[in-house]
């Protein structure tokens, strides 16, 4: 059965409180590379067949909320 | 005046809410569960703070398209009164009832206190009471408003904001701590003012607001 990978993620012009927090914990670890984190939500779909206008419509009306997040998918097998 | 407190699994501050309406506002209240009640017979709409749905996926996002909230936003569209406070204001953006969103605290931290509210909007049913700077407590974690540029300049504009924090506890935009809609029936804020309707629970502010619901003629 085909799956799909919906990525959430908050807008870039959005604060990430958790991913400011989490930021400061890797620099605390020694990863003084790391300059920013942002954290979204990966959700895995099993669907009974693939129709991509199908997906972004359950994106819209609640995966994502369209007033602070982005929505990316992909379809596996 | 009949209100519906609406209950979700989840909901914390139903009973609140309820004991509140009946023994300090004064009117009639009933619960109304999520999935199989109906606002038939009520004049006014509670939605109340907790975790419903355990906050999944968005706080509010699981709640805000249950059966009940189909009807509230049929409810409101009439121009009928509804509030939700804390995790009901997260509903109603949710639900597309009031603009703008709700996130994680600036500083990650789950804030319990008393705040000071300025009131901004004066003329709305659930704001033409309010004559002064109110005390109310807050309990939240993901209380922090934001909403574009073009969409606060149309709150401002359009005189939608019904309170500022006199200091953010949240990193909330332009320190907002509730929005009413256009038409001003509906009003959405972190605070809790069911939670202030007595001395013995600390002060009485919250009856400046929530008495709009016993003047109401219905």
């Amino acid at each position: 059965m085909p799956r799909v990978r919906v990525y959430v993620t908050l807008k870039p012009a959005l604060l990430d409180s958790a991913g400011r927090t989490v930021t400061s914990s890797l620099q605390h670890l020694g990863f003084e590379e790391v300059n920013d984190v942002r954290i979204g939500k990966l959700i895995h779909l099993e669907v009974e067949k693939v129709e991509e206008a199908r997906i972004k419509e359950m994106c819209q009306k609640l995966l994502a909320n369209p007033v602070i997040e982005d929505f990316s998918y992909e379809v596996i097998g | 005046m009949k209100v519906a407190v609406l209950q979700f699994p989840g909901s914390n501050c139903d009973q609140d809410a309820l004991k509140a309406l009946r023994e300090d506002v004064g009117v009639q209240a009933e619960y109304v569960w999520h999935n199989d009640g109906s606002l038939s017979g009520f004049d006014a709409v509670f939605v109340p703070g907790g975790f419903s749905y355990g906050d999944y996926l968005r706080c509010g996002a699981m709640a805000s398209r249950s059966a009940i909230m189909q009807e509230t936003i049929r409810f409101a569209n009439e121009g009928r009164p509804v509030i939700g406070a804390c995790n009901g204001f997260q509903i109603l953006t949710e639900s597309g009832l009031l603009p703008g969103a709700l996130l994680k605290n600036e500083k990650q931290k789950f804030v319990c206190k008393n705040v000071e509210l300025e009131a901004v909007n004066q003329t709305s049913i659930w704001t033409s009471g309010v004559n002064k700077t109110i005390s109310l407590p807050i309990a939240h974690g993901e209380g922090r408003y934001v909403i574009d540029t073009d969409g606060l300049k149309r709150l401002q504009d359009q005189n939608q904001i019904a309170f500022r924090y006199v200091e953010n506890p949240n990193g909330s935009v332009d320190n907002i701590a509730g929005v009413v809609n256009e038409k001003g029936n509906v009003l959405g804020l972190m605070p809790h003012p069911e939670r202030a309707t007595k001395e013995l629970l600390g002060g009485n502010d919250g009856l400046l607001i929530l008495r709009a619901l016993s003047l109401v003629n219905a």
